[in-house]
Parts: structure tokens; sequence; C-alpha cells
């Protein structure tokens, strides 16, 4: 690590105690789940699940595997929709719509809501035309705007400098961790609201996990991020809420610092103490 | 012992080693065959003067090329019927190609080893390529104009390459005028016949359109004249010159210049000479039409129409091969109904491809193609246009023959493209339509491109459906040319794989065509190593461009 990145990385540090600080006030709902239950066939994976996510804010949603965390944010922009044996009911409302309504556009509401995957998955084009997918898919093909959104997009996701003379290259032969930041620069290209990450790190080095932390710490200046993780040490670095769910249920939720620190059921203290999960 | 020697699986990688070795040994077997029957045709062989000896027999000569030797033991020589001396052991034979059908009859003679007293190589020894009845072999005595002995003896032998060159040039003008501008002709004129029979049924044929009719078919009728006048003054030059030449049994013969291809003295030749001969044989017969029932000349028109179909074949199957699998793999609800179709569409890869030639006659020809008559070419009643075999037909029947190995790869190539794809694109708001198009076919183009290889090296061997659907011995015209519509899918075509058969099987002169067939078989399995090697640098372009995700 050179001494440019610790840097950077304390003062980032910084911004994420003055997120605690903020987060102490009561905050504007941006999505709020009710009753929402999941079922693959005949399995339920996930019962009764009822949360509200705060409008850009970071909320981690931390648990052992299988416990329905990843199932819980596909459902924020319907992946599960591709599920054939999914089957859902309760509501998800984003800004106060149920984005589960017979009326809501599948494919305008992912818009809103972006994914970024557990894996890197950049498109098998060029690293430009990867940062452009979005806007081509709505119909942008001015190579102004094009250019533009692609440079603001690369400097959001903290690859610009790294990335501008590449623009034209395979974005297959990048790294990995820089393949996961240009997955969310994709993301943010076509400016959401929400910003869904499933375990967005676990496949980096730790140095790529860090420079991955420290752009969702500047990312929810814009954005409400929800992030999916493993790693408890993560969850407590990044998120100003914290979730935590087990077998489908959500257990509890608070700010972040008030779940680690003092929880209120003694299955999330067991889970953050270690002693199961 | 041998039991440790079984368990420590040296047996069984022996077995593995011999069974590709077994495979590698029979392909380069056949690669060899061919290659070496094949393109030593072309080579120019000596000729050999025989003094030759039959037992109460007068002597005789024997002119001719050695083309085969066949050792028979004495005692199945007996059986036979030869009579054989008690201390020999073996009768040996000679196949001799001695050409002058047109005097003898035949152009190959069987001759017996001991009866040859003498054999020489004289450097005069003429072969003659002929326009008809085959070969001619003999001496030349004279070069003749306008019946009048120009050049005898040795002076005569450069004189008469001259002359040749001179007919060669006149014939490829008469050649030029008949096929390319009275064929134009014929053609503009056989269109006006049809509009105005069109016209007639349509009972719109009025004074005015007859008028327009008559003046645009007078043009015709005198550019036609005009040409056909070109043509005598050609032909009577062509005619003008002739050659004498000596056979074997000592007879002259007089061969007009206009029925020669070339004439040469192999045994004069150097090796340049005759490395510039083989040069010029194979290029005639890469880009020559067939003489003599096919059995001289080029293949052109086969190796045209067999490519011509199969890029025809490729533009149909691949669309419908490819829409198919999209439809079974994306839109389908998997379950009984797509293993079900999935089955048939295997299936329907082992259905003989006779079958789909039946088929093709009778649906496509017959049906589809008769309909079309009806509904778009009355005028030409009762001359089918589409309602008769033809590289239409051809291309759609093996479509059909090969559809079941596109749609398999592409579901493949399909299945094998993650599903972090499609999501990061559904994820960014996309439609699964928008989905399919940006990333998902592009990402899948290269098993289409297998897909296709497989297809075309199916189509381009493929005989036995042609030849009920389009398939002919010997078509007149290629079916593009410079005539509009330029592309005529009504026509009938020549291919390769079906020369094969019919110069082998169907000729009148199977041991003149029987290295043609081989020359003609090097040549199918090399347009097809061609067209699958074009298609293979395109897949695996594609392939490199879109290299899935690793890991």
């Amino acid at each position: 690590m050179s001494a440019q990145e610790i840097r950077t990385h304390s003062i980032d540090m910084s911004s994420v105690l003055r997120g605690k600080e903020e987060s102490q006030h009561p905050n504007e709902t941006c999505i709020k789940v009710e009753n929402l239950n999941l079922f693959y066939g005949d399995k339920q994976a996930l019962h009764g699940v009822n949360m509200e996510m705060p409008k850009k804010k970071v909320t981690a949603y931390i648990g052992p595997s299988g416990c329905g965390k990843s199932t819980l944010l596909r459902c924020i922009n319907r992946m599960n929709d591709l599920v054939d044996s999914a089957r859902i009911d309760g509501k998800i409302l984003l800004d106060g719509e149920n984005i589960y309504d017979k009326s809501v556009n599948v494919a305008a509401l992912r818009r809103r809501v972006g994914m970024v995957f557990q894996k890197p998955n950049p498109f098998p084009k060029s690293i430009f035309e990867n940062v452009a997918y979005g806007l081509r898919i709505q119909g942008v093909n001015d190579k102004r705007v094009l250019e533009e959104t692609v440079e603001n997009a690369l400097r959001g996701a903290a690859l610009w400098d790294e990335m501008k003379d590449r623009l034209n290259d395979n974005a297959l032969g990048m790294s990995g961790g820089q393949q996961q930041r240009l997955v969310i620069a994709r993301a943010i290209a076509i400016e959401p609201e929400v910003l869904l990450l499933d375990e967005p790190a676990s496949a980096l080095d730790p140095i790529s996990t860090l420079k991955i932390e420290e752009l969702i710490n500047e990312l929810k200046e814009k954005y409400t991020i929800v992030i999916v993780t493993h790693n408890m040490q993560q969850a407590a670095r990044v998120s100003d809420y914290t979730a935590f769910m087990y077998m489908g249920e959500l257990i509890e939720i608070g700010t972040t610092s008030e779940l680690f620190t003092n929880p209120v059921k003694k299955q999330t203290e067991d889970y953050i103490t270690g002693r199961y999960g | 012992m041998i039991k440790l020697w079984f368990k420590s699986g040296a047996p069984w990688i022996w077995l593995n080693a011999a069974a590709v070795s077994t495979c590698l040994i029979m392909i380069v077997g056949v690669l060899g065959l061919v290659t070496v029957r094949g393109v030593g045709h072309f080579w120019p062989h000596e000729v050999t003067r025989f003094s030759y000896q039959e037992e109460g027999k007068q002597p005789r000569i024997i002119i001719g090329e050695k083309v085969d030797t066949s050792i028979t033991p004495a005692a199945m020589a007996k059986s036979t019927g030869f009579k054989m001396a008690d201390d020999e052991e073996t009768l040996v034979q000679y196949l001799i190609k001695t050409g002058n059908r047109d005097l003898t009859g035949t152009d190959f003679l069987w001759i017996q080893a001991r009866n040859v007293k003498e054999h020489s190589h004289p450097v005069d020894m003429m072969v003659i390529e002929r326009r008809e009845w085959g070969n001619f072999y003999g001496q030349l005595l004279e070069v003749k104009e306008n019946h009048k002995t120009i050049a005898t003896g040795t002076t005569a032998w450069p004189i008469l390459q001259a002359k040749i060159d001179e007919a060669l040039a006149v014939f490829k003008e008469i050649a030029h005028l008949e096929k390319k501008e009275i064929g134009a002709i014929n053609y503009a004129l056989e269109r006006l016949r049809l509009k105005q029979r069109k016209l007639e049924l349509q009972n719109k044929l009025d004074d005015a359109a007859k008028q327009s009719i008559a003046a645009e078919k007078a043009g015709y009728e005198v550019d036609y004249k005009q040409y056909q006048a070109q043509l005598a003054t050609l032909y009577q030059k062509i005619r003008r010159d002739s050659l004498v030449a000596t056979t074997e049994s000592g007879a002259t013969l007089e061969i007009p210049l206009a029925k020669v291809v070339r004439a040469f003295q192999p045994n004069a030749m150097s090796l340049f000479d005759k490395i510039v001969h083989y040069g010029t044989k194979v290029v005639e017969f890469l880009a020559d039409d067939p003489r003599e029932a096919n059995t001289e000349g080029g293949i052109f028109p086969a190796i045209f129409g067999t490519v011509m179909m199969v890029m025809m074949m490729s533009v149909i199957v691949t669309p419908f091969g490819v829409i198919a699998a999209v439809y079974l793999r994306e839109y389908a609800k998997q379950g009984f109904t797509t293993r079900l179709i999935r089955i048939a569409v295997n299936n329907l890869a082992g259905v003989p491809s006779v079958v789909y030639g039946v088929f093709g006659l009778g649906f496509f020809v017959y049906i589809l193609g008769g309909n079309i008559d009806q509904l778009f070419f009355p005028e030409s009643a009762p001359a089918p246009v589409f309602g008769t075999p033809g590289l239409l037909w051809a291309s759609i029947t093996l479509a059909l023959l090969t559809l079941p190995v596109v749609i398999v790869s592409t579901e493949e190539g399909l299945a094998r493209i993650p599903s972090s794809i499609r999501e990061g694109s559904l994820a960014l708001g996309a439609t699964k339509l928008e989905t399919l198009w940006l990333t998902v076919l592009p990402m899948a183009s290269p098993a289409m491109m297998t897909g296709l290889i497989l297809a075309v090296a199916r189509a381009a061997g493929e005989v036995a459906p042609l030849m009920l659907v389009g398939v002919v011995k010997l078509a007149p015209t290629l079916p593009l040319d410079g005539n509009f519509p330029f592309l005529h899918l009504d026509r009938k075509f020549m291919h390769l794989g079906f020369h094969i058969y019919d110069v082998g099987f169907q000729s009148p002169n199977v041991e003149a065509a029987r290295p043609l067939v081989y020359a003609t078989a090097l040549l199918l399995v090399l347009v097809i190593i061609g067209l699958n090697l074009a298609a293979i640098v395109i897949r695996n372009n594609l392939r490199e461009k879109y290299r899935a995700l690793e890991g």
C-alpha cells in the first residue's frame, strides 16, 4: 500500500465516524419492507420480514450462510422474478410505491435500483461500452453525453485515473478489484436511487476490498446503499444500520454501533460474538 | 504379474493409443490415396512404343501410356485361360492407354509383358487432347492450311503449336459469343415472350403493348443477326487448319485444329516443360467446363455449384436454427414439451438424408414450387419455373437436414453463458430482449458458428438428397450470371459429390475417368476444408472477442 493510499484511507475513516454521528438522527425512509414472505417451491425462504431502510445511508445485512439475506436483497430489485419457482407475498415500498404492484415496469424499477453482484460480471466488451451499456439501453447514443457520463461514473467508482487511457480495452483484461469497481461504475452510470451490493468484496483481495469499502463511504452521499456481507468487521466499518437475519427471519435491526455493542436479542449476541454461524 | 499389469492401467493406455493411431492412419490413408491418385493424373506420362507379338499372330506396334501393371500367379492365370509355360511363375500384364478411340473403338488395352519384344520412347511421339474421341497418340506428319500442306517433318511441330494457339483463341471467342452474347439475347427474348404471354393472360395485350414488344424483339434480332455473321466468319477461320498424323498401325488421320485442345510430345519434354504442362492442366481442371461426358476438361461448374449451394444453405439455416434455439432455451417453459421437442430435434439429425431428398421433392418442389408457379408464373406454363428441382429447393432441403445441428449447438452455447452476465444486464434495467440482443446472442455467436461449421461439413458432402432436388450431370448455365436478376434460384446446378458419383459410376469410359474421380474427391475435400477454415477463423475471432468470464 502506498503512502498516498494510506492517507486516503485515514481520511475515509473519519468520514465513517461522521456518518455514524449523523445516523443518530431520524432519517427519511427510502425502502420499506412489509410482511414479506418468499417461497422457493414449497420451501419458505423468508418469513414475514418487516424493516425500513433510510435514505442515503448504508444498511448492512449480516447472518450465517443460507439465512436469506441475499434473497431479501434480490427482492428489492425483483431479481427473484428470474427464478421460476419463487413466489412472493407482502410488499416492498420504494418511496411509498409497492414495487410488486402489477403496474410496475420491472426494467424501469431496476434502473432506479442498481445491483452489484458477488463476483464481478463485466460484459465482454470494452471498458467504455460496459459503463455506457445502461445508457445505450435507454436510447442515449449522443457521443458527447456518453463520454461525459462514462467519465463521471468512472470517477465516481475511483477508476478514472487508472483507466482513462484504456477505455477501449476489453474489460475482461482488468483485475478482479478493478472489474468490481467497473461494475459499480456501470451501475451508477444510470444514476439509480438505490444501490444493492451482494457481498461485493467477498471474491477480492484485502487491498481491493479496502478500496471498495472506501468507495461505499463516498457513494452513500448520493445513494441509498444496501449491502450483504459475511464479514462482520466490514459491516461495522461501512454501514450505518445493520440487520441480523437468521433462518429466513429478521432477528434484529438497529444502528450499527448499537447492534454491535448492545444487541437486544440473544441470537444476535451469539452470532456477533462468534458462538455460531 | 499379469493381474498387476492390468491393474496398473498400462493396457488401457495402450488400447487408447492404438485407437487413436488407427483413426489417424485411416484418415491419412484416405487423404493420401486420394491425393496421390488425383494429383498424378495431370502429369504428362511418357508414351511408349511397344513391338508386340502374340503367339501365332502377326507382330504389331502398340503406342500408349503405361497406366497400370498387374501380376497374376501362374496357377491362377492358367485357370482363367492363359497359356503358361512351365517355367513361368507369374503372368505380368500392362494396362496401356492407347487412345485413338475413333479408330480402334477402345482407349485402353491389356497386354502381356512376355509378348513385348521391344519397347522404346521415341521423342517425336505426340499426344493430342481432342474435344471428341479422347486422346490421340501418334506421330505428326504435316500441317495443312485450306487443305494445302504448309509444313512437314521436324519443322511442322512449332508451326503446329502456333496454329493451335490461334485456333484456341478463335475457339474462345466463339464460346464467348455463343454463351455470353447470344445467351443473353436468348434470355432476353425468352423474357419478352413471357411478358407477352403474361399480358395476354391478363387481357392487357393491346396494340401499344404488342408494338413495343415487337420493336424490342426486332432490336434483339438485329443484334442476333450481327452476332450470327461474326460467328460465321469465326467458324470459317477455325475450320481452315488441320494436321495429319500417323497412327501406330501406320494409317494416316487428318484432324481439324478446331477439335484440338492441346498437342504435346511428352518424351521430348524437359522437367520444366512438364511442370508448366502440369500447371496448365490443373488450372484447366479448376477453371474450365467439363468435356466429353465429364471425363475430360474441368469441373468449375461443380465447384461453383457446391459453394453456391452451401452458402445459400448457411444463409437459410443459421437464422432458423438460432431463432428456434433461442425460443427453446430462453423463452419456452422448460418441461415435458421442451424435452420432447429436443428429443425430436436430435432424432431429426439421424434421419437418412435421402428421406430429406424425397421430402424436398414431394413438398418443396412439387407442392410449394408448383403453387408458386401457379400463382406467380402462370405465363411460363406448362414449363415449370420453381416447380422443378433447382438451387433454391436444394438449399432449403439441406438447410432442413442440417437444422438440428445448428439448434443443438446454439442451445449449448446459450446454456454456457453464465447467469451472472444475464443478471448484470437485467440489473441495469435492460429487458429480456435487450439482454438477449446486446449480450447473450453475441456471446453465443461462437457456438452458432460451431453449429454452422458442422452444418457446412455435412451439407457440402451430401449427395443423395441433392440428386432428387436440383443437382444434374451437366448444367448448361451457372446459377449466377450477368443476366437480370443475376442469381437464378430456379436453375439446376452441378455438385462435386454428385460429379464424383457420375464420373465414377455413370461414365461411358470408366478407365479414363478414374483418375478424375480421385482428383474431384480431393477437390471436394479441399472445398469443404476451405469452407470450414473460413468458418473456424470467424469463430475463433468471435471467441476471442466474447471470451467468457474465467473462474
